[in-house]
């Protein structure tokens, strides 16, 4: 299967510079492109992850705001809605993709999956770094040190807030509705991990929501136009 | 359907790009060509580092006197305490506040989030005094000084809440469909606005045009008074005047936060706590009640409301308001 070397490509969001790369060009151009997003504290693989190995099509992947080679913030400020931000910017150089997402990547996956649901052709939510989050409402109040010294990925802010991050379930599952109502796939959303927090645990019961392999779930998604 | 151009770049991660200010003098504080009855600049002034990040602090009052530390409300700017902080100052305070990050002279962030305001406010504080502080906010900075009290409460000394508890009780008891649907619009708009923000500017327009557009969130403020703010928290470039809040910021929004989960600070600080609410509802007011606050005063607590004002009650009534905080505080 044809691979690429090339530098990222890189995207602005807001005052932001996003890294996205490209991975595998695909060997079927028929199949639209799959877009790999990592964990919390992760970056884009170097090579295509065994895990999606069987997509027939192009396979990218994002380095989220302060992670890999995009730009860290100065002075923090992360929440997972600003990273569906960074996913729904590279969707619209891309154009339609399906996702599959480890960890904090899974939870932003699931989120555009309801923000743009016409452009998320199936959202595969995967075990990884950041999956449970904050847990489902505020905790006692904490500030973490300010970081000082050289810049660098992943920034700890990021892994101190996103970390922290609240995720109520029934937040969570109005996106879950909202990419069920306004796709067009039958099952736009597929719960791939052993570990089920909270949120995940209501998502997984909700109507639209494959319990499956990721395998099974690549498959499905790769024939949908 | 907004499409994003790739950009030019390296292959090294990079620092923000935010507003730079020139830090080698201090954020401004001259009097401007407008005044107002009782309005008075900051004495002093001074950048503080927040991570990398530059916020302007302000004071009022003798440099050695106790501390009274300030947090304004969302979209103000510090030019909103220029008569009420006086008021405290000239009572022997020494009222400090700062700008928010992305609001008045603070440089523009990246990310904006609740733990940055809170954790900004913390630096500011430990940059003014060791010693435990009187925390004063309005608003969004009645909350955050809430989580402050909760995160430091070795820092704080008493705290004064000015309708910043936001109450359950005012939020519409929605369907899950309704939710939904309102979800979906607030969603969509946001990614479409987050698409093109990298280029967005702030409406230019003369002083009057932009009091008279602030006003609609105001509308029991003074055109007097907002043209006045305008010269403060505005700048004046070749087309015009222009708010100095960074354009990415957005009033309203969505995400996972509940009203409640902020009241549900308030019973557990274990300092004198005053909490003020203006009964007038307004668009930017929480609409809070006297019965969703009383259950939650803690044991040191006590309650005040004004029953013939609005969301800015410093602004509205700074003489009565801080008659109200000095006479809680006692001798500084």
């Amino acid at each position: 299967m044809p691979t690429t070397t090339d530098a990222p490509t890189y995207l602005t969001h807001g005052k932001a510079r996003l890294a996205l790369h490209q991975l595998r060009l695909g060997s079927d151009p028929a199949v639209h492109p799959l877009l790999f997003l990592h964990g919390l504290g992760e970056q884009a693989p170097k090579l295509t992850p065994r895990v999606v190995n069987s997509w027939p099509g192009p396979i990218h992947a994002l380095d989220f705001t302060g992670h890999g080679h995009s730009t860290v913030p100065t002075g923090g400020g992360y929440t997972a809605e600003i990273l569906m931000g960074d996913v729904d910017i590279t969707l619209a150089h891309l154009g339609p993709c399906t996702i599959v997402g480890r960890g904090l990547g899974a939870y932003v996956g699931l989120l555009i999956a309801g923000g743009r649901p016409m452009l998320v052709r199936g959202a595969v939510l995967t075990d990884g770094p950041g999956l449970v989050g904050g847990g489902i409402r505020p905790t006692s109040a904490y500030i973490p040190p300010v970081p000082t010294g050289a810049v660098r990925t992943p920034d700890p802010m990021a892994l101190a807030e996103l970390s922290r991050d609240v995720r109520p379930p029934d937040y969570v599952s109005e996106y879950v509705r909202l990419a069920v109502q306004q796709s067009d796939l039958d099952d736009p959303i597929a719960m791939c991990t052993v570990v089920r927090p909270e949120w995940a645990a209501a998502v997984a019961t909700m109507p639209g929501v494959l319990d499956t392999t990721v395998t099974d779930a690549l498959e499905r998604y790769a024939v949908v136009r | 359907m907004t499409t994003v151009p790739p950009v030019a770049g390296t292959d090294a991660p990079e620092q923000s790009t935010t507003r730079h200010v020139d830090t080698a003098t201090p954020p401004p504080i001259a009097p401007t060509d407008r005044s107002v009855e009782g309005a008075r600049r900051p004495d002093r002034s001074r950048w503080v580092s927040s991570g990398g990040l530059h916020l302007a602090v302000y004071e009022w009052g003798e440099p050695d006197a106790p501390v009274l530390f300030m947090a304004h409300g969302g979209f103000d700017f510090v030019g909103t305490f220029d008569v009420f902080a006086p008021l405290l100052a000239d009572a022997g305070w020494r009222c400090v506040a700062w700008d928010q990050r992305g609001h008045g002279c603070s440089e523009h962030a990246v990310l904006y989030n609740w733990a940055a305001d809170t954790r900004d406010g913390l630096v500011v504080l430990e940059h003014t005094t060791d010693e435990p502080a009187v925390l004063l906010g309005h608003s969004k900075g009645g909350g955050l000084m809430m989580d402050l009290a909760h995160a430091a409460p070795h820092r704080v000394r008493k705290l004064v809440n000015l309708d910043g508890l936001p109450s359950r009780n005012n939020w519409p008891d929605l369907a899950d469909t309704e939710r939904t649907k309102m979800l979906a619009g607030e969603l969509t708009g946001w990614l479409d606005r987050r698409r093109t923000v990298s280029t967005a500017q702030r409406r230019p327009g003369t002083i009057a045009e932009l009091a008279e557009r602030r006003q609609q969130m105001n509308p029991r403020l003074s055109l007097d008074w907002l043209e006045y703010l305008v010269t403060i928290g505005g700048f004046e470039s070749e087309d015009g005047w222009r708010w100095r809040i960074d354009p990415s910021l957005r009033f309203g929004g969505f995400g996972p936060w509940r009203p409640e989960w902020s009241m549900q600070r308030l019973p557990g600080i274990g300092v004198p706590v005053l909490g003020v609410l203006g009964l007038v509802q307004e668009v930017m007011g929480w609409g809070t009640r006297p019965e969703d606050v009383l259950p939650n005063l803690p044991p040191e607590g006590r309650f005040e409301a004004f029953e013939d004002t609005g969301h800015f009650l410093h602004i509205e009534q700074p003489h009565r308001t801080a008659e109200l905080v000095l006479e809680f505080l006692g001798r500084p």
